[in-house]
């Protein structure tokens, strides 16, 4: 489980969490919708401790992430988290991007973590792709690469920062069915999307950000067919 | 019509070969000693440069703009007579040794810098939320991906300090490949033999370096 709890996170003056709270049940998916700078990306890295905090509290499993002594490497293993730019190693193999964790940070054999990155690289329709270099690859398989990255630290809960906004329109659908794949198994997720269909049919929960607050916050039949707040209804207005 | 009364004559020079293969080793030693000098300054002063503190990055940035904008030659001739002015005697090798460092160092500094921008921060962020630490992230992520931009300056600044080298003549270096070719060229006056041999040295050296490199390269970066 993840809470979140009243987290204040500013850089400089500028304010961009403001008492932010959230708790994501296991098994639970939540996306998040809102307008650009309005501190999606932000929330993310501070579930992983990429980012510090400046107020309140952000738990995961119990663990507090920004105490002192926390380790964070090892919070990390348990969070997957796909970025908005593709972030490939662009040095290493789609094979070696993803054993890399796991050899590195798991101590797996050579073997044993390529057997596993084999299988998720399948998992996610690159099979065929292991000694090719990031690359040669499309936007729309880079992104899948990241993904089975990810997904090869066996992690709890997968993170996803606009995974498909950088992408072709016609690449965005392979990455979308990838990340159904994981809903539809039941891995805890939080995603930040500008799909609204995809946000709505895999959604537990869609939460409007605005100005660095959850605006609103509800199930997907509310936000989209009966939203509260006049502020959620102009964002959708604009965006659908 | 002395000039054009110039007859060759190799055998002599090609006597003296071994002379000048042992003064080719001591040139080979002055450039990777400068380099390896070079480096691990030129690694400092980029990072001074990138410094909050002014005397920091003024220091490297004084030191980076002389050595890219003033005579090899007379960086060298500073290191020695320059220094031995206020009193620090240096051996000519070791005068040379500093000119060139100097020169290097400033060079590669910039070059280094390029590298450290040319790998961005995200990389580094995607490396931590795997979990890898921060000295695994630096080293297995970011350093690799430097090490192929700055590795074709960096051969580069290896073949003109070869070349640089031949400038210790201008302190009295005589065990140097010029030095070397020099003291015969005043012995004998068979300057162009002597020169000319120098001179195909120099090129087999540099072009050794650069083939290897290359070679390196296709090894070590095939993305
Ligand atoms: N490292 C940083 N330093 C300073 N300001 C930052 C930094 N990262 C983000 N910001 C600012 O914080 C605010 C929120 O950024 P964030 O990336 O979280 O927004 P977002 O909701 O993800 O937007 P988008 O939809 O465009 O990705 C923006 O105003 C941004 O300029
Ligand atoms: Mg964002």
């Amino acid at each position: 489980m993840i809470e979140i709890e009243r987290v204040k996170k500013s850089f400089g003056s500028l304010t961009v969490l403001d008492e932010v709270s959230l708790s994501v049940n296991t098994g639970e998916v939540v996306s998040i919708i809102g307008g650009s700078g309005s501190g999606k990306s932000t929330l993310l890295m501070c579930i992983n401790g990429l980012e510090p905090i400046q107020g309140g509290r952000i738990a995961v499993d119990g663990i507090e992430v920004h105490a002192a002594g926390t380790d964070l490497n090892k919070l990390r293993r348990n969070i997957g988290i796909v970025f908005q730019q593709w972030n490939a190693f662009p040095h290493l193999t789609v094979l070696e991007n993803v054993t890399l964790a796991p050899r590195k940070v798991l101590k797996m054999s050579r073997a044993e973590a390529e057997a596993i990155a084999v299988q998720q690289l399948e998992h996610v329709g690159l099979g065929d792709k292991l000694k090719a270099f990031p690359g040669k690859l499309s936007g729309g398989q880079q992104q899948r690469m990241a993904i089975a990255r990810a997904l090869a630290m066996s992690p709890k809960y997968m993170l996803f920062d606009e995974v498909t906004s950088a992408l072709d329109p016609q690449l965005v659908g392979e990455v979308l069915d990838t990340m159904r794949l994981l809903a539809g198994e039941g891995m805890t997720m939080i995603l930040v999307t500008h799909e609204m269909g995809f946000a709505r049919e895999v959604s537990d929960r869609v939460a409007f950000f605005k100005s660095g607050k959850i605006h609103e916050i509800g199930s997907p039949q509310q936000i989209f067919e009966s939203p509260q707040m006049p502020e959620t209804r102009a964002f959708l207005n604009s965006v659908l | 019509m002395g000039v054009f009364n110039y007859t060759f004559h190799w055998r002599p020079a090609f006597q003296a070969l071994p002379a000048m293969l042992e003064g080719a080793l001591v040139t080979i030693q002055l450039a990777v000693l400068s380099m390896l000098f070079g480096i691990a300054i030129g690694v400092v002063l980029s990072l001074m440069r990138g410094s909050k503190n002014r005397l920091l990055s003024g220091f490297a940035v004084t030191w980076v703009e002389i050595a890219r904008n003033t005579p090899a030659l007379f960086q060298i001739y500073i290191a020695y007579f320059g220094l031995g002015q206020i009193g620090i005697r240096l051996d000519s090798f070791i005068a040379l040794l500093i000119g060139i460092t100097f020169n290097n160092a400033g060079y590669l500094a910039e070059t280094f810098r390029g590298g450290m921008r040319a790998v961005p921060p995200t990389q580094t962020r995607a490396a931590r939320s795997l979990g890898l630490s921060a000295v695994d992230a630096y080293r297995l992520i970011v350093l690799p991906q430097m090490f192929r931009v700055v590795f074709h300056p960096m051969t580069n600044q290896m073949v003109w300090a070869i070349l640089m080298t031949s400038l210790g003549v201008v302190v009295g270096l005589n065990t140097d490949l010029t030095g070397v070719t020099q003291e015969l060229n005043v012995k004998t006056f068979r300057t162009f033999e002597y020169f000319a041999i120098a001179a195909v040295m120099y090129y087999l050296i540099a072009k050794f370096v650069t083939l290897g490199a290359r070679a390196i390269a296709w090894r070590l970066f095939r993305y």
